[in-house]
């Protein structure tokens, strides 16, 4: 390669600043891709300058080249007819023994005969020599084309060949060459990369760089690689954090009908508390009772049956096997009312003052349903709890804002809707600017007297509370519509690779900016 | 939440004024319905016999009438059929005009039709209310919306049927007074609806459950009983054996003009509640709107009662506290005035300090205060509320073993390990067997109704999911380096409910060769992250370190030795020990394990529980679990 590079430096500088790729392949023998190489290398060092040109040329079929070095297919011919004569199956016989193109005996024939060089005598049929010597120009003239002096032939040879199929017409590209800003007769080494020991002797001051191609891609670190739900997750839980709220502890996805419905005012004979909507559980099937607070107990049941703080309850018996029943729990807010239950304790006993608390979660909850494009028999709840003295519906509606507009969903409306133990209760709507329509977010409300009045909590505290899923915003956010892209054994792995960092939650400064 | 398809054209003309589904929507949003779907009955039709030529034969004809699909909240059976759609958004748009009062009709000049309730009813259904809706116009539309409300009813409040069921007759074919009596299936023949023959009623349940897909789900409710619960007139003519079915005998046309409603439950309050809604509802069509005429019904102990009962519930609620609740300053009588679009009615008491509401007997849902407060809400429009974010200081806090969960996630994604999320509900083969482990029942939770027959048990070990996903991941190149840090569930008698969930981490390397090193080296990885230094049996404790004063040797170090676990290959695994107690297991999976799942080449896996390791930066233990 540096001594194909140093030939066509040379070329260039012979031929006084000017040359030709064509003839550096013809003078060094070489393929011009190889000089085309070269001259490319030496073009991006600047040392020559190259510009492509068409350039039509006449070469060697395949068998020319046999024949230019053997002979022409008439020689051949005339070469194998001894002076008796031989018959044409014998002639073929004889020359299909050699190395040669398969039809060179039918050809040469044709050939042979047409200059007259051979003859086929009537009576024995053989075929016979006419002359007693040829000259074989055919030869000559396909050894010239192979010396690259094709330019030495008349118009009517190459015809002639091109019509016996022994020329080829070629159009290719090759470069007329110029001495380049950087020209010097010899290359300097160009290096690609910065190394310690360049540094170390100092030489990276005078080396010279190859250029970098910068339209190129280059393979990625290899790496591991967080899920994309799980990421989304992640910027969730900073938000809630922002906002001052306290994670609940939701590592328990087996919960009682007790907690996961009584406890929140979902009639027993709520529809949810279908074998259809929820699983249920054969080992452990209940929870024995004994083992819950008992006063509570007694009071979630006076609650359902005749109600509590003006309200008329169910008025319906309330079977305490109903609340026992285990189940996959269907909704975080099993394990809020497990904290507000907690919260209110030092208004139970009356040992102390209430105490304001903002709770968040996020963890699987469970549906008995069937699996298709965008339901899962499992997924994740997000889940906010605000409960203090005084708490408003507008004050809901506040905190919604202030929380989906860190989701980037600044625009939201509120529809009426029913929720057992919320009331009033609200769904969510957000207007996604991306997608120019309006989306179901989730749903809010704020908790009934009947959920909260048990638990123990003065009559002036109210919570308000919201819950979402976490897969769909993060379908929204990756544009995907198949739930099980996402969550399960069927992900792809290089759509995890590929996923990006997640920005929900990124926000402007808080701070206005100081005016200049 | 119940979905109601109505047509479109008579509920504009029930609402008196043309819509365009964009306008009507917006109606819906503010009340708090849903337009779910607009369609046909052609396009319903095409749906359910999609891709076959009949649909395209469906779909092409526009001359059918345009469906309205609307979703109604769960709780307003009020709204279960057009009349009470239409009705309650009328009342919603104008209501002066629209307002309604439901009444019994004037009795003081005859008496009653009586129902007898037999004492032995209460062995099967022991309720049972009626009344009597006079001078009824059906027409085809009304009539199918009558039948369609009964539906509707038996679906949701009546729970299938289970609670209450509905039957309706036409009075002019039946001889008052009317009993309601339990009888041994064997003394109860008559000709059910739709049939043309007497069946006896034992022989009429094996029938339904044999030919009749709709009927077929009711059978169970009394199939075991001795006795069954049976309508009956003062010929001795059967009217209905609820909860199955009616007699034809009495079959409403649309020619019936009186029309007798039974209602029978096991639950005589939500019996009431059908009632009601049965007579406000179907009571527009009455020669006197609004009126329904009551029936006496004396109950098995002689007590005798009036149905329905249309009398309206009361209630006081202070103006301060409604405002208080919503975040507004609404004057008492805009708030009292604002109930009538809601169907409630509301006067200013007195002292104007309070309002106070009746509640008609179409509104059952409005149980206390709070309701009537969302009322007011929805009246003044959810999205006319001034916002304000709670002023409560509260501090922030993460739950420490979720901060960990966190931290150890992204150590991992560093290690070269990609994170997957797998289900916690697998099967009890992929469990139990191809892990070759043995399912005794002391460890799995068990779903005794999956809707999906291969989730049988909650995951009592993450490897499964791990494992799956490599099998899904056969055509990528090797090496394939997993983690996941999440939950399994474990049976555990000291817990509330009887299980408690274990935090794990769980990672595997599916390679050429050298996994078990990689797993190794990983676990080395994980306790540097976790700043737990090693320590292995018969290492010598340095002079004068912190350590030696330890009692325990091991105290704060973890360990592994050899170990002996079906899953994985033997003498390349090891159990993981924390503080001398085992933790976790790595190794190479059992060559049978890795082939159950279809994995082609060898998979090292590491399993780790990570509430041991959660402590704070002076080591001291933090709580994991907390409410249970």
């Amino acid at each position: 390669m540096a001594e194909l590079e140093v030939a066509v430096l040379r070329h260039v500088h012979e031929g006084e600043g000017g040359g030709d790729s064509a003839e550096v392949a013809l003078a060094q023998q070489v393929d011009h891709l190889a000089v085309i190489g070269a001259v490319k290398s030496l073009e991006s060092a600047e040392m020559i300058t190259a510009e492509g040109y068409k350039k039509t040329e006449v070469e060697l079929t395949a068998d020319a080249k046999i024949y230019a070095e053997s002979g022409s297919p008439e020689a051949h011919v005339y070469s194998q007819i001894p002076a008796e004569g031989i018959s044409i199956p014998d002639l073929q016989k004889a020359i299909g023994g050699k190395q040669l193109p398969k039809d060179t005996a039918s050809l040469g024939q044709r050939q042979a005969m047409a200059q007259k060089w051979v003859s086929i005598d009537r009576a024995t049929k053989l075929l016979v020599r006419q002359v007693d010597s040829i000259e074989d120009t055919v030869q000559q003239q396909l050894q010239r084309v192979a010396a690259g002096k094709a330019s030495e032939l008349s118009e009517a040879e190459v015809k002639n060949l091109t019509k016996r199929k022994l020329l080829a017409v070629r159009t290719w590209t090759a470069y007329r060459l110029a001495r380049g800003p950087k020209f010097a007769l010899e290359r300097k080494k160009q290096h690609t990369d910065l190394t310690v020991e360049m540094l170390r002797d100092g030489t990276w001051e005078k080396a010279d760089f190859k250029a970098y191609n910068y339209a190129a891609l280059c393979p990625q670190p290899l790496g591991g690689y967080l899920h994309p739900l799980l990421k989304v997750r992640s910027q969730f839980r900073k938000i809630f954090m922002q906002m001052g709220f306290e994670e609940m502890p939701t590592n328990a996805w087996l919960e009682n009908s007790f907690w996961n419905f009584d406890s929140l005012f979902q009639p027993q004979q709520h529809p949810a508390r279908d074998a259809h909507d929820t699983f249920f559980l054969t080992t452990p099937a209940t929870t024995s009772m004994e083992k819950l607070p008992q006063d509570y107990v007694q009071v979630v049941r006076n609650t359902h049956e005749r109600g509590i703080d003006g309200s008329r309850g169910y008025e319906s018996y309330w079977k305490t096997s109903e609340a026992a029943k285990n189940l996959l729990r269907t909704h975080t807010t099993a394990v809020s009312a497990r904290m507000l239950y907690r919260l209110a304790k030092i208004c139970r006993d009356g040992t102390g003052e209430f105490q304001p608390a903002k709770y968040f979660s996020i963890d699987r909850v469970f549906r008995n349903e069937a699996i298709d494009r965008t339901h899962l028999a499992e997924f994740h709840q997000v889940e906010g709890v605000v409960c203090d003295r005084g708490l408003t519906l507008g004050n809901l509606i506040g905190m919604l804002r202030e929380f989906f507009k860190r989701m980037g969903m600044p625009e939201l409306r509120f529809k009426p809707a029913y929720n057992p133990y919320t009331e009033p209760s609200m769904e969510i709507f957000g207007y996604s600017n991306e997608l120019g329509k309006w989306m179901e977010l989730g749903n809010s409300g704020m908790f009934r007297p009947e959920m909260l009045r048990p638990m123990g909590f003065p009559e002036d505290v109210n919570v308000i509370a919201w819950g979402l899923s976490l897969e769909r915003p993060t379908m929204i956010l990756n544009k995907m519509n198949n739930i099980r892209d996402l969550f399960g054994h069927k992900v792809s792995l290089a759509a995890v690779g590929d996923n990006p960092v997640c920005r929900l939650g990124f926000q402007g400064h808080v701070v206005p900016p100081v005016a200049t | 939440m119940p979905v109601i398809t109505v047509g479109r054209d008579k509920l504009f003309e029930a609402l008196g004024k043309q819509y365009t589904d964009d306008e009507f929507q917006d109606l819906c949003f503010a009340y708090g319905v849903e337009l779910d779907d607009v369609t046909t009955e052609r396009q319903q039709a095409a749906k359910e016999v999609a891709g076959t030529a009949a649909e395209a034969e469906l779909s092409n004809q526009d001359d059918d009438e345009i469906l309205y699909k609307i979703d109604i909240p769960a709780n307003r059976y009020d709204m279960l059929c057009l009349e009470g759609i239409a009705r309650a958004l009328n009342i919603f748009k104008r209501p002066k005009e629209c307002s309604v009062t439901y009444e019994l009709a004037d009795m003081s000049q005859r008496q009653p039709l009586k129902l007898t309730i037999k004492p032995d009813t209460a062995l099967v259904r022991p309720f049972m209310v009626a009344a009597v809706l006079r001078g009824i116009k059906f027409d085809a539309t009304r009539y199918k919306s009558f039948i369609d409300l009964q539906d509707k009813l038996h679906q949701n409040l009546c729970r299938q049927r289970s609670l209450v069921a509905i039957g309706t007759h036409d009075l002019g074919t039946l001889q008052p007074p009317f009993t309601y009596e339990a009888l041994p299936p064997e003394a109860i023949s008559f000709v059910p609806l739709k049939q043309t023959r007497s069946f006896r009623a034992d022989e009429l349940l094996t029938f339904y459950s044999e030919n009749d897909k709709a009927l077929r789900r009711y059978v169970p409710i009394i199939q075991d009983s001795l006795v069954f619960p049976v309508v009956l007139d003062a010929n001795r003519t059967v009217m209905s054996m609820p909860p199955i079915i009616n007699s034809a005998h009495s079959q409403i046309t649309l020619e019936t003009t009186d029309v007798f409603i039974d209602v029978t439950a096991t639950d005589l309050t939500k019996a009431k509640m059908v009632l009601n809604i049965l007579c406000t509802m179907f009571s527009q069509y009455a020669a006197q709107p609004f009126t329904t005429e009551p029936v006496e019904v004396v109950d098995a102990l002689g007590n005798s009662t009036l149905y329905p009962d249309l009398s309206p519930t009361e209630m006081t609620v202070s103006v301060d506290a409604i405002n208080r609740y919503i975040g507004t300053q609404l004057p008492g009588q805009q708030i009292a005035n604002s109930l009538a679009k809601m169907a409630l009615s509301g006067a200013l008491t007195d002292d104007g300090k309070a309002v106070h509401v009746r509640v008609p007997p179409t509104r059952c849902d409005v149980l206390h205060a709070c309701d009537v407060i969302e009322d007011v809400a929805i009246a003044h429009g959810y999205n006319n509320i001034h916002a304000s974010v709670p002023q409560c200081a509260t501090v922030g806090a993460e739950l420490p073993i979720n901060e960990l969960s966190e931290l150890l996630r992204g150590e991992m994604a560093r290690a070269g390990y990609t994170e997957i999320l797998t289900w916690a509900l697998v099967s009890r083969d992929e469990n139990f067997g191809k892990l070759r482990r043995p399912d005794d029942g002391t460890t799995a939770v068990v779903l005794s109704n999956p809707a999906t027959v291969e989730f049988e048990v909650c995951r009592t070990s993450l490897l499964p999911g791990a494992l799956k996903t490599l099998a899904e991941s056969r055509s990528l190149p090797l090496p394939l380096k997993l983690f996941e840090v999440g939950d399994v569930v474990l049976l555990d008698s000291d817990a509330e409910a009887g299980a408690r969930n274990e935090r794990r981490l769980c990672a595997v390397c599916c390679a050429h060769s050298d996994t078990f090193e990689a797993m190794h080296g990983l676990l080395l990885w994980i306790m540097r992250a976790l700043g737990v230094p090693c320590r292995l049996d018969g290492e010598a404790i340095p002079e004068g370190t912190q350590e030696e004063r330890h009692p325990d040797k091991f105290q704060g170090y973890f360990g592994w030795k050899m170990s002996s676990d079906a899953t994985f290959f033997p003498g390349r695994q090891a159990t993981i020990l924390s503080e001398g107690r085992p933790v976790g297991i790595f190794g190479i999976v059992h060559p049978e394990v890795s082939t159950a799942f279809k994995i082609p080449a060898p998979v090292a896996a590491l399993e780790l529980q990570l509430e041991p390791f959660v402590f704070d930066q002076f080591r001291n233990r933090l709580a994991t679990h907390i409410l249970q």
